[in-house]
């Protein structure tokens, strides 16, 4: 078996012009048509993701900072609300003590009114009593001198009277 | 089964229309690959257009491997192009062959010594061209003498071998596999004993060759910076 394979008579020097040229097109070609963008979007894509990271880090920064500052404002916004509430019970105290007073010195005004009023009437009660009392003895005492009557006679009139001074009241 | 070569004179350059063809379908492919491949590029790659950034990643790092990416940054597209033709070229061959009046038309174009030999001279030529451009020819020129003035002779003939076993290390590994391959398709042929006997051999060596084609150009690839990084850097 004989394999003859290229150069087997001589030097084919056409084959070597002719891969040389068409190597340097192909290369050329490659170039122009498929590396080149190829490297070029690469490329873009590193200086893309390098923006990113720059961008995602700032971004970040700036997300740290809010997250302070909104820290911040809530805290205020806690010790604010515990100040009001607070104060808040503060005035609620100061309101309590001041209705208990005020009810205090309401019924302690009532109290004495009422009493005020009580002696008043007993007062009028006793004032009334004592001037039927003389008016009865007027009466009785006319009685007893209008005509002489037995002991048992005036017991029954005293009772009489008293009584009628009972109904009559 | 004996391949002649199609072989045609123009203007006293002896031209091999096979692997004229080869070289073209070969080029071609890449091309195709790498243009649909990159033709709806995004921000966000998917599907295809991550396999193109992995392999570009892949010999970016073959680059940072051998040298400063200052020095070897300008060497990237070469790079690519190199292990994506060298990767399609080798695979040419693998599935079928097709010879036509007795003449081999289809195969890989890297198992032609004078292909792979252009391409190693093409290496080594553009490593002095760099060397030159950026450091200049008296440094250039001095680099033959170290460490050593009586290194120069040894240095010459480096660099002769390893433009040879660069090209021939290709070379060698493709054809071997296409000349087995070949043994292998020629005892299918035979008869139902031969075929039952080569059937297996056939797909286990079709299989290691995708593997050795893959190799050969990731080396061909690695030792063409090594090359270029020998001579464009300054640490050495």
């Amino acid at each position: 078996m004989n394999f003859v394979l290229g150069a087997a008579t001589g030097l084919n020097t056409g084959d070597i012009l002719f891969q040389l040229v068409m190597f340097l097109i192909l290369l050329a070609l490659l170039k122009k048509f498929a590396w080149g963008p190829l490297m070029g979007i690469m490329k873009e894509r590193e200086e893309h993701i390098a923006g990113e990271i720059g961008t995602a880090e700032k971004t970040r920064a700036e997300a740290q900072k809010l997250l302070q500052e909104q820290r911040d404002m809530l805290k205020q916004a806690r010790t604010e609300a515990q100040g009001l509430i607070e104060n808040a019970k503060k005035q609620g105290d100061l309101q309590r003590e001041e209705i208990i007073t005020l009810a205090r010195t309401e019924s302690e005004r009532i109290k004495v009114s009422a009493k005020l009023e009580i002696e008043q009437q007993k007062e009028q009660a006793v004032a009334a009593i004592r001037e039927q009392v003389a008016s009865l003895s007027v009466l009785i005492a006319s009685k007893v001198i209008e005509k002489e009557i037995s002991e048992a006679d005036q017991e029954k009139l005293i009772n009489e009277y008293i009584q009628e001074a009972g109904n009559a009241r | 089964m004996h391949h002649e070569a199609p072989l045609i004179d123009i203007f006293g350059l002896t031209f091999n229309l096979a692997n004229m063809l080869m070289i073209t379908v070969a080029s071609a492919i890449v091309l195709i690959i790498a243009v649909l491949s990159t033709r709806r590029l995004a921000m966000k790659p998917t599907g295809i257009q991550n396999f193109m950034e992995w392999i570009m990643d892949f010999v970016k790092g073959i680059i940072n491997s051998t040298m400063d990416w200052k020095d070897g940054g300008r060497f990237h597209v070469l790079g690519i192009t190199l292990l994506m033709y060298v990767f399609v070229a080798n695979m040419l061959g693998l599935p079928f062959s097709v010879s036509y009046n007795g003449e081999l038309w289809w195969k890989s174009p890297t198992a032609d010594p004078v292909i792979t030999l252009t391409l190693a001279v093409m290496v080594v030529g553009l490593s002095h061209y760099y060397a030159v451009k950026l450091k200049g020819t008296a440094e250039y020129g001095k680099e033959f003498f170290k460490p050593f003035w009586f290194m120069f002779p040894i240095k010459i003939i480096e660099e002769f071998a390893n433009t040879l076993t660069l090209g021939l290390r290709l070379y060698g590994n493709i054809y071997a596999g296409e000349i087995l391959l070949g043994l292998l398709a020629a005892s299918l042929a035979t008869g139902v004993g031969g075929h039952l006997a080569a059937a297996l051999p056939m797909l286990v060596w079709q299989g290691f060759s995708v593997f050795v084609g893959a190799i050969q150009a990731f080396i061909f690839t690695m030792l063409t910076m090594v090359y270029l990084s020998h001579k464009v850097s300054n640490d050495h």
